[in-house]
């Protein structure tokens, strides 16, 4: 499904991801941990494609289509998804406008019919009832004054609508109280099947708690230092990441 | 000086030009080679876009058709003035009284090309009066048009402005006030959308004379291409209006290298115990909003239009008149749209 190889990118004349390596079959979750400055962050930007991060070399492809070659919205189409560390506020734009556009814009790219309001308003209801989110919330401006955590449930509950084959989850966890991280999990979890996948960025093991892995990666100096099984994130939470630095 | 006085007279050298302080960033006389001839009789076409809303409309072809409008309570009106015949030169004066709660939505329409335009209006508000004011000003790109509204308050009446432009080759469109105090309040916005190489300008001007007025200006506006966008808002607090409350918010979008945006906000402050604030940016679309947007799906182009849009709407949100806001957030998504 995911597959990256050899990826290495800069931002403006300082190298971030070094060679990086990482390939996450359809159906599986894996989580990605790391100190502070590894390139979490830096590996979901430059997937997405966001401007000023520069790939110096290698590959990155979803079902085996190279999607370092595509502007940001055909990835999005392809069906790659990044729920954002921060959530950008958008002024101006209900929440439900936002969505609807999305969904729309990404249908018509696929070839597929747009969806009509009922039809949308009907999901919309659903979705934001499985993450517990007020539905009036959606009719104003998407994210402005909202919490950090409202915030990042709202980045699910665009994950749930928009129905991505694969999700980038970058530090989904911060700012979220237990009960919400509770939530959040279950929403994510509800997107997991055989014909999806996920990366999951985190500092902590906390989350993985909630969204078990079935592989973890550790992020140092731009590139995978070490990876196992979920028994991994345990052993980084009781040892730390000082054994990889430097 | 005033296009509307060279219309009348054919003489070009009444045409305000750059060494009119006022008129500097918008000259006409350096435009206009030869006064053209004066319009035919014309006919209007279609119903204006405020047509559903209106109680009644007073159509104003090549200047003909100009009559006073009473406004009582609860009247909604509409004003139009069309332009219809190709590069001839018209003037229109009115007067409008109001005596209620009352709307007047007018529109400038242009349905001929290369015209020359003046409409001037003296608006009175009576004391417990209220006025919304909503102008959609439509013209073609190579038109010349100016309108200029006179507007006096009663203490104790209020004013609310909603003034929205797409440009032409030079439109203006100015309003004078004098502000009563008295608790009058006054609301005086407007947005402008600019593209291609047309050109628009909103100047307004508020005078407050007496004390414990009020008045709250938003204007923002959206310049691509080659568009030039002009805002001069100038607020003047007279010796011993006191207790007056004034702000001025004048924010643009510039969306390429060729385009510009001229702003002169101005406070004049004679009096002491005032409150007067004004605030002016001029910038790019936030590219990480725009990011967030593609990364979502949205293709580039529409995601720009989506954030402009929602970046003016605060000015159209601000409409009272809710039939009025609707057809004013289609006309900016029509402009926005016409790449």
């Amino acid at each position: 499904m995911l597959s990256i190889q050899e990826l290495s990118a800069s931002v403006g004349d300082k190298p971030i991801l070094d060679g990086l390596s990482l390939a996450v079959p359809a159906g599986e979750v894996h989580a990605i941990m790391g100190p502070n400055g590894a390139g979490k962050s830096t590996l979901s930007y430059v997937l997405t494609g966001r401007e000023g991060y520069e790939v110096t070399g290698g590959t990155a492809s979803l079902d085996g289509v190279d999607l370092l070659s595509l502007a940001p919205e055909d990835r999005a189409a392809k069906g790659l998804f990044l729920s954002f560390q921060y959530p950008l506020e958008i002024p101006g734009v209900p929440a439900l406008t936002f969505v609807r556009a999305a969904l729309n814009a990404q249908r018509k790219a696929r070839g597929q019919d747009e969806l009509a309001a009922p039809a949308f308003l009907k999901l919309a209801r659903e979705k934001a009832a499985a993450l517990k989110i007020d539905f009036d919330m959606l009719k104003r401006p998407l994210n402005v004054g909202f919490s950090g955590g409202e915030k990042k449930r709202m980045e699910i509950l665009q994950m749930a609508m928009l129905e991505p084959r694969f999700s980038i989850l970058d530090e989904t966890d911060s700012g979220l109280d237990i009960d919400a991280l509770k939530i959040v999990a279950e929403g994510v979890n509800a997107l997991r099947g055989p014909d999806r996948g996920m990366l999951v960025i985190t500092h902590y093991q906390r989350l993985l708690g909630y969204i078990k892995p079935d592989r973890v990666s550790v992020l140092a100096n731009g590139r995978i230092v070490a990876a196992g099984g979920p028994e991994l994130a345990l052993e980084l939470e009781r040892s730390g990441y000082d054994r990889y630095a430097g | 000086m005033s296009l509307a006085l060279a219309i009348a007279t054919g003489d070009k050298t009444q045409l305000p030009s750059r060494r009119d302080e006022a008129w500097r960033w918008s000259d006409l006389a350096g435009q206009i080679l030869d006064m053209p001839a004066t319009s035919p009789v014309g006919e209007a076409k279609g119903e204006g876009p405020f047509s559903v809303l209106a109680n009644c409309t007073t159509v104003v072809v090549n200047g003909r058709g100009a009559k006073r409008i009473d406004l009582l309570a609860g009247q909604t009106v509409a004003l139009r003035f069309v332009s219809s015949s190709e590069g001839t030169a018209h003037v229109a004066q009115m007067v409008v009284t109001v005596k209620g709660k009352a709307t007047l939505l007018e529109s400038y329409e242009g349905q001929a090309t290369g015209y020359l335009a003046h409409a001037g209006l003296r608006i009175d508000v009576a004391a417990g009066a209220s006025l919304e004011r909503i102008v959609l000003a439509d013209d073609a790109a190579d038109a010349i048009t100016v309108s200029l509204a006179d507007v006096t308050l009663a203490p104790g009446a209020s004013f609310a402005q909603t003034v929205l432009i797409s440009g032409a080759k030079r439109q203006r469109i100015e309003t004078h006030l004098e502000h009563p105090g008295g608790g009058a309040n006054v609301r005086m916005d407007g947005a402008y959308l600019i593209s291609g190489r047309r050109h628009g300008d909103i100047t307004t001007v508020v005078d407050h004379i007496a004390r414990d007025g009020t008045t709250n200006q938003l204007i923002k506006g959206m310049v691509r291409d080659q568009g030039r966008a002009v805002f001069q808002g100038k607020i003047v607090v007279a010796h011993g209006a006191d207790g007056t409350d004034a702000r001025m918010g004048h924010h643009a979008l510039i969306l390429s290298d060729c385009a510009e945006v001229d702003a002169k906000p101005e406070l004049l402050i004679f009096a002491d115990d005032v409150q007067c604030a004004h605030g002016n940016s001029i910038g790019a679309l936030d590219q990480d909003a725009l990011f967030y947007a593609r990364q979502r799906g949205l293709p580039l182009d529409e995601a720009k239009t989506m954030l402009t849009a929602a970046f003016v709407a605060e000015v159209v949100d601000r409409i009272e008149h809710e039939g009025a806001r609707a057809i004013a957030a289609a006309w900016t998504a029509a402009r926005l749209e016409q790449g």
